[in-house]
């Protein structure tokens, strides 16, 4: 396909636009005034083009945050803003600060990796107001078999026991102390205040 | 100058603008840390997984996850003899209970899943806000009072990772607790793991142990030919997790 351009004929353009078609710059002041006799039309078109770019700065200057773009395309204050969020875990080395007599049993057993909050539960509250909040009891025969419970699935070298064949129902820490859960031959297992002062 | 009726109806939109940059004010920030002096990722050892349920737990405790969503999650596999390309993925409620009895005979094991931290994420390149982004420290989160809700990030993520919190209509994710590492503290998920079987990694310390471990062990991303530039590394994974 070609494309054939037609040059339109003098008559067809505007009457304001005709001068331009001819050779040459227009020549006197006079002539030039002509020429832009509908000049206030660009001068209305410019002045709403200003305006609407002011009122566009105006307002996004308004609406993005101002800390948009700090970091990339995203508000900076965000990262602060999810960082200011409160923790629920306080973490193990918080509860040993207190808690020596359970960190001295489990430092006994095998338990001694197991942080305390992996059976206990989130627990910042009561380490920020030991007084008043205080942490739930706990069953036994529920906490320990979510690890304990036989699975296939389970890494063959873990300690895994069927519970029902294992203790019937009966609470683990009948006969096991779960911070030292393995059972000592002789008297040395003396009950401990677990976790109490 | 009189504040006339007039004169007052032209002063608000300004002052409600002004206002505006008042109350954005200075967050809770924390004051010794440094975006550009870390870079997090995580470190997942399968062999060491029991798939008791602690890490879903803990995460929905710590980041108010509704029930029925999970930013982590843990699936157990079961691999029938030669099947690898056919598992059998199991993980009922996200794994947050533990898991009933498995298989007998062929491979069983445990993957527990979470954000990857893409340095390259897929999801943060379709938001059309930028209300989740890349943090400078290479944590991908989520800017819950920019975003729309329109769920193309839940689309984009390979890993399936996004969500919509149904009450507050907003995508969510993993944030890698951002704010516990920006404490100083490890995430809820490898507080709590018994086992010791997650990791919080930053790979910009020279001091972390990942650097040793990456060194002397065969370790893997999810989906490595997405190319997504994953962070989170898995030890001792088998060629059928997808």
């Amino acid at each position: 396909m070609t494309l054939i351009i037609v040059p339109r004929t003098n008559t067809q353009y505007p009457r304001s636009l005709r001068k331009l078609t001819r050779k040459g710059a227009p020549q006197s002041g006079a002539e030039r005034n002509r020429l832009f006799k509908d000049v206030e039309h660009l001068v209305r078109l410019a002045a709403v083009m200003v305006i609407a770019l002011v009122a566009f700065l105006v307002l996004r200057a308004a609406v993005v945050p101002h800390s948009f773009g700090q970091y990339g395309h995203y508000r900076g204050d965000a990262i602060a803003e999810i960082a200011g969020r409160p923790i629920a875990h306080a973490g193990h080395e918080v509860c040993e600060a207190c808690h020596t007599d359970v960190v001295d049993q489990k430092k006994l057993g095998r338990h001694l990796v197991v942080p305390c909050e992996a059976c206990h539960g989130a627990l910042a509250r009561h380490a920020d107001d030991p007084a008043s909040v205080k942490p739930p009891k706990l069953d036994t025969a529920v906490v320990c078999a979510r690890c304990h419970e036989a699975n296939s699935a389970k890494p063959k070298g873990f300690p895994q026991v069927a519970t029902a064949d294992h203790s019937g129902g009966l609470a683990c820490d009948t006969c096991h102390q779960p911070h030292r859960p393995k059972i000592e031959p002789v008297a040395e297992t003396k009950p401990v205040t677990e976790g109490k002062k | 100058m009189d504040i006339t009726r007039r004169r007052l109806l032209m002063l608000l939109p300004a002052a409600a603008v002004a206002w505006k940059f008042v109350q954005a004010g200075t967050p809770e920030a924390s004051p010794n840390y440094k975006h550009t002096e870390h870079w997090w990722g995580m470190l997942i050892d399968i062999p060491k997984c029991i798939g008791c349920g602690t890490c879903v737990r803990a995460c929905a405790e710590e980041n108010d996850v509704p029930e029925g969503f999970y930013r982590t999650w843990i699936e157990r596999y079961h691999v029938a003899d030669w099947q690898i390309e056919r598992p059998e993925v199991a993980s009922p409620n996200g794994g947050k209970q533990g898991f009933p009895p498995s298989h007998i005979g062929g491979k069983n094991f445990f993957v527990p899943k979470l954000c990857n931290h893409c340095a390259d994420s897929p999801c943060t390149q379709v938001c059309p806000v930028g209300a989740t982004f890349v943090s400078p420290d290479g944590v991908v989160l989520v800017d819950k009072t920019y975003c729309l809700g329109c769920r193309y990030c839940v689309q984009a993520c390979p890993y399936g990772c996004r969500f919509i919190n149904p009450k507050t209509n907003t995508a969510e994710k993993c944030s890698l607790c951002y704010h516990r590492i920006t404490k100083g503290l490890t995430t809820a998920c490898c507080e709590v793991c018994p086992t010791g079987a997650r990791q919080l990694a930053d790979l910009k310390n020279p001091n972390d142990p990942i650097h040793e471990f990456l060194k002397t062990h065969e370790v893997q991303v999810l989906k490595p030919h997405m190319a997504t530039g994953a962070k989170v590394f898995y030890n001792g994974m088998d060629g059928s997790v997808r």
